[in-house]
């Protein structure tokens, strides 16, 4: 690799976000200089559940049109697997999951209902328990450590540069425009910055004065030793998200976020401890699998994620500095990463998304926003002192 | 737009936080000892002495499925069907043992057969724990038990190395082969080629004898042997020096020769023995104290260990899982007036604890050594992690799984090392080495060897692949939660429950919205 301290675009953050859209910029020819502080993947990117059925998302459409086609444009295996199964145990989730599939169908998306034997002898795991589920034609999940990977690399085949184990700590304005970045490195100069790194991203923006309100949450998963290969790897239900690898282990997660402190510019502590949680999710995944009770658990594992009051994600050009780009996927930008980077290669070159409307995921939205959002959401660690109920009231969500 | 205020927690946290949502523990107690080997049994004795509230936890006997996938030891396929009668065993192990007698009179509350999972402490992003516990489980249930005091005393367990017919019955560790023998004499095989010539090897040879085994020889990589092996050469065994084992040769039934290769010639020679001991080097068992929270080092013998200094509130290591060597009785008892002291007894001056290494004190190169000549005699198609079935080949050329079909050529391990340090964990995620059901016990360390050799950096180079909990591999029916908050299970949501995370994008800012709000979910 290169060790000129300049690119034409720094991304900060070799997440899914920061590595798709440098994939999306190389493969055009611009010069692409990836910073990230630790390996590619190591935060939320490489530890979550793989989903990629996003249908709330002005880019939904092209994360369906993308993933079918990602493991022959990146020229490395993503264990893409298409469609979702979501199980309901009560007549309730089933009217609920219908629900969706109807929003979906709106958008052109086709669904289909089953009934319980219909079920089972599609997801030979599920028990006398089932009512019923949906069958979404669409969507799918892959293989979070491998997608990353696949990113990187062949970001790197089209020349792109990749700079682990680099921490940012500032970005650097002259005359209203973004010219660089401080790093444990030294400076490195851009024409053009992406900021995607995660629940770093607004300690980075405070660096000059820029306000991004989000709050970091660890959540957690477990997977199970292998297990003959399902028809459908993605299926969900009884208050779990995840899926059967291609491998054949169970990875499923779901239930209680731990909210955490605020996290500095250069990344405080990498702690990702999970927790006796597992117990809870292996209650629930028991019973959404009956025939897997005897499955093991083979491991546990927790991320870390960032939100925004809305839970939506920021993806903008800033008016000013106007060469900085700023997103921050808002706990849900796995499966969206293919159509995050086109958007974001759009928005540097062409100072607009070309395939969708994403005008309402800007900055500008928070400019009213108690500071005092936090505390007033709920979203403070445990143990701190509770929000008076005025507060509670008056939260704006 | 204003719709109704979402819904908090008592302490402030919104409603689908984890909150204080966390059951209260099953159990409690002052001090939790985990392992009743030698250091484990004499701490618990100590403090019990001392009128200390213990509890002492031994997942022995283990149940039949955990022996058969080779955890925590290297069992080998090597045992009786006596293994399968869990009440049998628990009686031969009190028989055997008789410093449970002794704990149980001193009104220790000994609880065998039962499996530490976890081990929880509130530390960096982690507030929201009812309080530190360890997660115990039996073959039914799983439940948490607080504790003032924890001694982490779990000992050691086998350094494995895989070879060309490793997973025939009869490839055995030296603590997997002790365990079936001493624990609960449910051992089948008759005849040992033993591979090392260090201490653990001699010991392992000399138990051999003493219970009326035959042992064919100790085949050792350098060229002379690593302890005092004349009395065993007395007794008539061969120490072929020299040699590293090119395969274990057998049938579904099991080893009938080990197969030697010369490391200067090449050339091979056979040893007929039903039974192949590993016994090349242990490992502590640490991965409960990562899992609690304790940084681990590397120590000048070639092994992760728990630092003291910096341990997580309450947890305290004793024994091998401390440091291999030295007395694990006196460390126990050590580490057991440490913790009287901080609970506020007198303590007189304690007995010191010498750690004299077991191994040799080049152990890294001495594992090196073996690591290579097993390459040499075996070459790169060798499986190294048999649950995920990826040979040496593919840890160093950083393959994809065989189920993904094509092969990738442009990456490896030189290619990685350009962009940083060679790293376990994440060589894990590319070939899945290590991430199988046993929970990579039979390839971590010589995959880290692999990796070492691959990026050409010394072995204390390569960072320790994290642990993860359930440290034992534990069915899913076991560990669910018996008993849940109501709390817990009126505030799930599976993902965030924020109210708009999941409106679609065209009704924001409309009626639908609010209409819409906390209704949708995300799958
Ligand atoms: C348990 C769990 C389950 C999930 N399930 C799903 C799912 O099923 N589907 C889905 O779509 N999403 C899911 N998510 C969310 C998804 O993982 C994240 O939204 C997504 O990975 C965000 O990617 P990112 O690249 O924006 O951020 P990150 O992955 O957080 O990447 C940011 C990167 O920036 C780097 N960085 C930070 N600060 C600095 C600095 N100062 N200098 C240099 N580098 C820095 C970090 O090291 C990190 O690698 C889940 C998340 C978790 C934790």
């Amino acid at each position: 690799m290169s060790d000129r301290k300049a690119a034409s675009v720094i991304i900060i953050g070799g997440g899914v976000t920061g590595l798709s859209a440098a994939w999306w910029l190389a493969r055009e020819g611009v010069d692409v200089l990836v910073i990230e502080k630790g390996i590619v993947g190591w935060e939320a990117s490489g530890r979550n559940g793989g989903g990629c059925t996003h249908y709330q998302s002005p880019l939904f459409d092209e994360e369906q049109r993308l993933w079918p086609q990602m493991d022959e444009l990146l020229g490395y295996p993503t264990e893409y697997r298409r469609e979702r199964v979501i199980i309901a145990l009560t007549q309730a989730q089933l009217a609920q999951y219908q629900d969706h599939g109807d929003i979906c169908k709106g958008m052109g998306y086709h669904y289909d209902i089953l009934d319980a034997k219909q079920t089972r002898s599609l997801v030979p795991l599920a028990g006398d328990n089932v009512v019923g589920a949906v069958h979404y034609r669409f969507g799918g999940q892959a293989n979070p450590q491998r997608t990353v990977q696949a990113y990187a690399w062949a970001a790197q085949d089209h020349g792109a540069r990749i700079l682990q184990h680099t921490a940012v700590s500032s970005l650097v304005m002259e005359g209203g425009h973004i010219k660089a970045v401080e790093t444990d490195r030294g400076r490195f100069d851009c024409d053009h910055l992406v900021l995607a790194a995660g629940p770093q991203t607004a300690a980075l923006l405070e660096t000059i004065g820029i306000y991004l309100p989000m709050a970091p949450a660890r959540a957690e998963m477990i997977v199970t030793e292998p297990l003959p290969l399902m028809a459908i790897g993605g299926v969900d239900g009884n208050g779990l998200y995840g899926r059967q690898t291609l491998r054949g282990n169970l990875a499923y997660g779901g239930g209680p976020h731990e909210w955490l402190e605020d996290t500095p510019a250069i990344g405080g502590s990498t702690a990702r401890p999970s927790t006796q949680l597992l117990q809870n999710l292996s209650k629930r995944l028991v019973e959404l699998f009956p025939k897997a009770a005897h499955v093991r658990v083979i491991r546990s594992w927790a991320g870390i994620i960032e939100n925004t009051p809305d839970g939506r994600p920021v993806i903008e050009r800033l008016r000013e500095p106007d060469n900085l780009i700023v997103t921050t996927m808002s706990s849900v930008g796995f499966g969206l990463s293919p159509a995050t980077g086109h958007a974001i290669r759009d928005l540097v070159m062409e100072g607009r998304c070309s395939f969708a409307d994403i005008d309402k995921l800007g900055l500008d939205r928070f400019s009213n926003l108690p500071r005092d959002w936090r505390e007033r959401q709920g979203w403070v660690p445990s143990g701190v002192s509770a929000a008076t109920t005025t507060q509670r009231n008056a939260a704006i969500l | 737009m204003e719709d109704e205020a979402p819904r908090h927690d008592e302490d402030g946290t919104d409603f689908h936080a984890i909150g204080a949502k966390h059951a209260a523990v099953a159990e409690s107690v002052e001090l939790l000892v985990i392992g009743a080997g030698e250091a484990g049994l004499a701490a618990a004795i100590e403090a019990a002495r001392a009128g200390v509230q213990v509890m002492l936890v031994d997942e022995n006997p283990l149940g039949a499925g955990l022996v058969g996938m080779d955890v925590p030891l290297l069992f080998g396929n090597r045992w009786t069907a006596a293994v399968q009668n869990q009440g049998r065993m628990t009686e031969q192990l009190l028989a055997t043992n008789p410093g449970l007698e002794e704990a149980f009179e001193l009104g220790v509350d000994v609880r065998l057969g039962t499996y530490a999972w976890g081990a929880f402490v509130a530390g960096p992003n982690l507030k929201s724990l009812p309080g530190p516990a360890v997660g115990l489980a039996d073959e039914a249930r799983s439940w948490l038990c607080g504790f003032k005091h924890l001694i982490i005393a779990t000992g050691a367990r086998d350094l494995v190395y895989s070879f060309a017919g490793f997973e025939t019955p009869g490839v055995i560790g030296a603590l997997g082969f002790s365990s079936l023998l001493t624990r609960y004499e449910a051992f089948n095989g008759h005849r040992l080629v033993i591979l090392g010539s260090g201490d653990l090897a001699v010991q392992t040879a000399t138990l051999a004898f003493n219970r009326g085994l035959e042992v064919a020889a100790l085949v050792e990589v350098r060229s002379a042997p690593q302890a005092d092996v004349s009395a065993l050469v007395a007794r008539g065994v061969e120490v072929i020096t020299g040699h590293a084992i090119q395969e274990a040769r057998g049938t579904a039934e099991g080893v009938a020769s080990a197969i030697l290769a010369d490391v200067g010639s090449g050339n091979q020679r056979a040893v007929s023995c039903d039974t192949i001991v590993l016994a090349i080097g242990a490992v502590p068992v640490v991965e409960l104290a990562d899992v609690a929270g304790a940084r681990l080092r590397r120590s000048d013998a070639g092994a992760y260990v728990p630092t003291v200094e910096n341990a997580p509130d309450g947890v305290f290591f004793a024994g091998d899982c401390a440091g291999l060597g030295g007395d694990a009785a006196v460390d126990g008892r050590v580490i057991a007036r440490s913790v009287m002291r901080s609970l506020g007894h007198e303590v007189t001056a304690a007995e010191p604890s010498v750690r004299t290494p077991l191994a040799p004190a080049d152990t890294d190169a001495y594992h090196m050594e073996w690591m290579r000549a097993l390459i040499a005699a075996g070459g790169l198609d060798v499986v190294a992690c048999s649950c995920e079935e990826v040979t040496r080949r593919d840890v160093l050329t950083v393959q994809p799984p065989r189920y993904l079909g094509a092969p990738i050529d442009r990456r490896d391990i030189s290619t990685l090392t350009q962009d940083g340090p060679v790293n376990q964990d994440q060589i894990k995620r590319l070939t899945r080495a290590c991430m199988g059901p046993c929970q990579a016990r039979r390839c971590r360390e010589q995959v880290a060897m692999l990796l070492a050799i691959g990026a050409d950096v010394p072995l204390a180079q390569v960072a320790l692949a994290g642990y993860r909990a359930p440290v034992r591999p534990l069915p899913l029916g076991v560990l669910a939660a018996a008993d849940e908050s109501p709390e817990m299970a009126e505030g799930w949501n599976v993902w965030f429950g924020i109210r708009k995370q999941w409106i679609p994008y065209a009704d924001i800012g409309t009626e639908r919205e609010i209409d819409r709000a906390g209704r949708m979910m995300h799958f």
